[in-house]
């Protein structure tokens, strides 16, 4: 089973999980930027953040046999504190990155008219950048959260949004819009492996996109694989397994024209890189 | 025209399209693209040193590792060893490595040299990929490889070849 983590915060994780990942067939991940628990205060704080996600982490992850891209933004929690709107201003050059394969995570936090803001300067970046946009939606009062999202995102090919985060209640609506749609699998909250194949045999594989959201939180990097087990086990193929956990995320960020994944699939070094021998 | 010979053509016509052509050199332009413009800058450019150290400051790791290797030919004196400096601070081997190629060999003072050397052998980067070591190598480096090596043996660890060479 390949697996195609779309969604996770190994910043926050450790060596550990990057081993038990790949013992589990992952191969390639998207690392979104997010909040860090801790609020952050200045602009700085956020490029020393990106710069990790084009540089430390990529890097890390390869040594795990893992291929690491990440999507950036300014996230819709922190959108919110005026000291940190400066973000947007750096962005541009930060879009221009190889490794980063979308905007996001974006969109709603609270409902506040920050966000929104935000939300809707970023993007205009994504178009203008040529980079798919990936929405976070709201965890308190999603349903009407997710309904304003896809308000927002009504101007643009819905192929090209994913919208993240969703449950039973609000898969109905993202797949009428014809946007992509994501669900993160939690240990106790948002979904869980049994509800995600009865989402899928509802409403079938197609740009059905499954992550471990795995941050700093109680969450599990191996949620993306239990998911792809439920399905066999459900009676779902192996194709229909490869279709949701590779096909549609290398499908949706393949779009920005920047996923390079040639590397991981015939088993060679990053960058050509041999070097490495002995600990780190 | 190709997107390289265009974006040339433009970095001498205006240094300052380099900032938004370099990041996405690779790409658009082809593996040898970065270094292309990077000596389009340095013969076109008002400060080529200023703004290769700011390329360097805003590039990520991929385009920070070719400026390092591309510093040998773009003759910006030792006003680039801060770059040099902050690779060896990383904990990324291709950085480190790249970090002691040509320019740093040529450039680096003997404390600096010394101790990126030592990181080398922690990091298990080969002495190999070492520019000049011969020629650089001291009593003071043999003596700090000696003490490495023997911390190695007193916690049963073996000590890599390539430093039991040097000793």
């Amino acid at each position: 089973m390949r697996i195609f983590d779309p969604h996770v915060h190994m910043t926050s994780r450790t060596t550990d999980d990057y081993e038990r990942m790949y013992a589990a067939g992952v191969r390639a991940i998207v690392e979104p930027a997010f909040w860090l628990g801790q609020p952050r205060t200045n602009v700085g704080s956020f490029l020393d953040y990106f710069d990790a996600l084009l540089g430390w982490e990529p890097y890390r992850a390869a040594q795990y046999g893992i291929r690491h891209h990440c999507t950036l933004a300014l996230n819709p929690k922190e959108a919110n504190d005026p000291r940190c709107l400066g973000v947007l201003e750096e962005l541009p050059r930060y879009l221009l990155k190889d490794s980063v394969v979308a905007v996001g995570e974006t969109g709603y936090d609270s409902m506040t008219q920050e966000e929104e803001r935000v939300f809707e300067a970023q993007l205009a970046l994504a178009e203008e950048h040529g980079l798919p946009v990936l929405v976070h939606t709201p965890h308190r009062d999603k349903a009407a959260g997710t309904r304003r999202t896809l308000d927002v995102v009504k101007g643009i090919d819905p192929g090209k949004v994913l919208v993240d985060h969703l449950n039973e209640l609000t898969v109905g609506m993202v797949h009428e819009a014809g946007c992509w749609m994501g669900f993160s699998i939690y240990p106790d909250t948002k979904m869980d492996p049994d509800r995600m194949v009865a989402i899928l045999k509802e409403y079938g594989t197609e740009r059905m996109i499954v992550n471990s959201a795995a941050d700093w939180g109680r969450s599990d990097v191996l949620k993306t694989r239990e998911v792809g087990e439920a399905m066999l086990a459900a009676g779902f193929t192996d194709d229909d397994v490869d279709q949701v956990l590779w096909r549609n995320p290398v499908a949706f960020y393949g779009q920005s024209g920047r996923l390079v994944l040639d590397d991981v699939e015939s088993g060679g070094d990053y960058e050509g890189n041999t070097i490495l021998r002995g600990t780190r | 025209m190709t997107w390289l010979a265009r974006a040339v053509a433009d970095v001498e016509r205006d240094p300052e399209t380099v900032h938004a052509l370099f990041p996405r050199a690779a790409r658009d332009g082809g593996p040898g693209a970065r270094v292309e413009l990077l000596r389009a800058l340095a013969k076109a450019g008002p400060e080529p040193a200023e703004a290769v150290t700011r390329l360097y400051w805003q590039g990520d790791a991929s385009e920070r590792l070719d400026i390092l290797r591309a510093l040998p030919d773009l003759d910006l004196g030792p006003a680039a060893l801060p770059l040099v400096h902050d690779a060896l601070r990383t904990n990324d081997t291709r950085l480190v490595a790249a970090a002691l190629g040509p320019y740093g060999s040529a450039w680096l003072d003997d404390h600096a040299f010394r101790q990126g050397v030592l990181k080398c052998v922690f990091m298990s980067v080969p002495l190999a990929s070492v520019e000049g070591l011969d020629r650089r190598f001291d009593e003071e480096l043999r003596r700090m490889l000696a003490d490495f090596a023997a911390e190695r043996r007193a916690a049963g660890r073996p000590v890599p070849p390539d430093v039991l060479e040097r000793l």
